[in-house]
């Protein structure tokens, strides 16, 4: 496959990277939660293309589901608990953004060595796709290393999901059981952040992790 | 052959599959402890029944379950742990309603996990799909994050909210993996469903892309290495298991763990059987020694006897793994002793401890002491647990250290000698807890305890007659299933 569809795809799940390094470096709650919004419409795209280059309808069901669950509904949703627990200040983060960002630079040039490299005989989209898939999965790993913030964190593990996504419908000819479980997982996941944010707010009045880091039973 | 059993409705394999998700949907429904209790005990029971069918006959495999001869020993071994573990669940639970720790809403939410578990981890070990698989540990994660959570104190929702990012985190490494693994089938089967089963793939895998395959593997350790607690991926494991309920630290140390190694073990064959793809030994190897010995030092500091014994899980599974990474007719028989052995056992020692943190009302070391004396059933049938799981003679893991330890020494004497540090490390470690716990003068409540005994005792009865003998047909299809991980 070449030519423009290639290009296209590849602008689109290059812009996800792009939009994880934004993530890295929003230090604000609305804006970091905009920003993945963000990030699941730019999913939503690149997969729709790969449903529309790869002749795979079954795809587009995937797309709908990050644009709507991932795009609207869960950011809307966190948007108000970040509201109800009145934190939409500041996010603490560990360390400096100028090394965060050099960190991020590192995984994505790991990334795109090992992918390029491994999977040198599959077709150039699947390949190119798989190594953008791994820099968004590792930037989210980061993202969550570095934040202390329960919310925060819990966009950086959405986006993560989203980088699976991404490699799930780059490799084409998948079985839709995964993919459907997949996007299905991602429901689960926020179901029981939902519960976990919830308690936590009963019981804390703080979703600081840190502050959860108090109770280790080693310290008791 | 048994003619009878082509009248059954189910046939085994789906049994073990229909009886816990029926199971938990009912449960989910019925209020009260008493019906609900015996309930979750006779699905448990049909479950193992269905299991040990499995034994005699065996159904051929279809595009996403299969049954052979791997994974027939986790399934036997998981069903009947599951099964011991409801019949204690009973009197534990029962006790913690009495005082309060958890409300009838709670215990319906609690025994419909219960079952939601087995389910998974039975659809996980028969899974002949490796994404089929991925969900069903996934749906097992999912679950146990509740369980932990379910006291909801300040511990137990810190313990749920790690264990959910790290496993979390895990699950989505190993699934990464798995799109590796389908894009390295993909040229070789075809698009399409037939590139995930795990029978298509080990026929065909000698072409598949080794690159491909190497990092594959790299994600799917990383991943379902998370999930059997392997340092330095094990920091979800002690807390998960200290501040669940008890029965959850026994499932999870005895049958979570082996789920998530028994997948490992599956692309361990799966890379085996390509000749250019890198050893996934060494790694293995690496992983479990560091965990034995990282874990062997951190029992030393434990103030929470549930935790110390969560350590002791990440210590055997440390070793397990790496009898399994060593490989070979005897290493692999010795794993697969070891992790039967391992479970029973860990089981067993779980079943004392929630007792004893019910009757002393605590789970600190100390102060829980002189248990001989004050409980000598309970107290006794702690010690002898600890006995076993240090690996003293004549049980059985002592006999399963052993064929670990000398058939190490036999190919790689270097190797041993971290081994044996490592298992002396945790000996004396556990000699030193339990000597405080059992003897001496008691602390705190001296009150009868409501135990019930036959899980502790009879999963011991077994470990020990395991020690002293093994019988023939065991050992052939122990040695059978060890030839076939290589």
């Amino acid at each position: 496959m070449h030519g423009t569809p290639l290009d296209v795809a590849h602008m689109l799940a290059g812009g996800m990277v792009l939009v994880s390094f934004m993530l890295l470096y929003q230090d604000r709650m609305f804006a970091l939660l905009n920003v993945f919004a963000l990030h699941a419409v730019v999913l939503s795209a690149s997969v729709a293309w790969q449903a529309h280059i790869q002749n795979a309808p079954h795809l587009y069901v995937p797309a709908a589901i990050a644009l709507v669950l991932k795009g609207i509904i869960i950011p809307v949703a966190l948007h108000r608990v970040v509201i109800r627990l009145g934190i939409h200040r500041t996010i603490e983060t560990v360390g400096g953004i100028g090394l965060t960002m050099l960190l991020g630079m590192g995984l994505v040039a790991l990334s795109m060595v090992v992918m390029l490299r491994a999977a040198a005989t599959a077709d150039p989209l699947a390949r190119e796709d798989l190594a953008f898939a791994l820099s968004v999965l590792l930037l989210g790993l980061l993202m969550m290393v570095t934040r202390r913030n329960a919310v925060s964190q819990i966009v950086g593990f959405m986006s993560l999901e989203n980088g699976l996504i991404l490699a799930a419908t780059g490799a084409r000819g998948m079985p839709l059981v995964v993919e459907i479980s997949v996007a299905f997982s991602v429901l689960v996941a926020f179901i029981v952040i939902g519960v976990f944010l919830f308690r936590i707010r009963e019981r804390f009045d703080s979703v600081e992790l840190q502050a959860l880091d108090e109770f280790r039973g080693e310290r008791r | 052959m048994i003619p009878q059993l082509a009248d059954l409705p189910l046939d085994p394999l789906h049994a073990l599959l229909v009886i816990p998700a029926g199971a938990a949907v009912l449960l989910a429904l019925l209020p009260g402890y008493w019906l609900a209790a015996r309930i979750n005990f006779l699905a448990a029971l049909a479950t193992l029944v269905a299991a040990l069918l499995l034994l005699t006959e065996r159904p051929a495999p279809s595009g996403y379950l299969f049954v052979d001869d791997l994974n027939v020993v986790f399934i036997v071994l998981s069903t009947f742990v599951g099964f011991t573990t409801a019949v204690f669940s009973a009197t534990y639970i029962g006790h913690e309603l009495e005082i309060g720790r958890l409300t009838p809403r709670h215990l319906r939410f609690y025994h419909a996990m219960y079952q939601t578990l087995m389910f998974a981890m039975n659809l996980g070990l028969v899974a002949n799909n490796i994404g089929l698989m991925w969900v069903a540990i996934e749906l097992a994660t999912l679950t146990t994050v509740l369980m932990v959570g379910i006291y909801r104190t300040h511990e137990a929702l810190e313990a749920a909210w790690k264990y959910f990012i790290l496993g979390s985190v895990g699950i989505a490494l190993a699934l990464f993996g798995t799109i590796l693994v389908y894009m390295a089938a993909r040229p070789v089967i075809g698009e399409g469903n037939d590139a995930m089963v795990w029978t298509a793939l080990m026929e065909k895998a000698a072409g598949f892309s080794p690159d491909l395959l190497n990092v594959a593997f790299v994600f799917l350790m990383l991943g379902y290495g998370t999930k059997v607690g392997l340092a330095p991926l094990h920091a979800w494991l002690p807390d998960a298991h200290a501040e669940g309920p008890t029965p959850i630290s026994a499932v999870l140390s005895g049958l979570l763990l082996n789920v998530a190694l028994y997948a490992l073990l599956r692309f361990k064959m799966l890379l085996a059987t390509n000749p250019a793809a890198i050893a996934p030994g060494p790694l293995m190897v690496t992983m479990g020694l560091v965990s034995l010995i990282f874990a062997g030092f951190m029992l030393y500091r434990r103030r929470d006897i549930k935790r110390m014994f969560a350590y002791s899980s990440i210590e055997h599974m440390g070793l397990i793994t790496f009898a399994f990474g060593m490989g070979g007719a005897l290493a692999n028989f010795a794993g697969l002793l070891h992790m039967t052995m391992h479970s029973l056992t860990k089981s067993a020692i779980f079943f004392a401890v929630g007792h004893i943190a019910q009757v002393k009302g605590t789970q600190k070391l100390v102060e829980i002491r002189g248990l001989t004396s004050s409980h000598p059933v309970l107290g006794w049938g702690l010690v002898l647990g600890v006995v076993a799981i240090a690996g003293l003679p004549p049980l059985g893991i002592f006999m399963s250290e052993f064929l670990i330890v000398s058939s190490t020494f036999a190919r790689e004497p270097l190797l041993a000698i971290p081994l044996v540090f490592g298992l002396l490390v945790a000996f004396g470690a556990l000699m030193l807890r339990v000597s405080e716990v059992a003897f001496g003068e008691p602390v705190g409540s001296l009150a009868p305890v409501e135990a019930s005994y036959v899980p502790l005792y009879a999963h011991l009865a077994l470990v020990a007659a395991a020690g002293i003998y093994l019988p023939g047909p065991l050992v052939a299809w122990f040695q059978s299933v060890a030839r076939l991980l290589g």
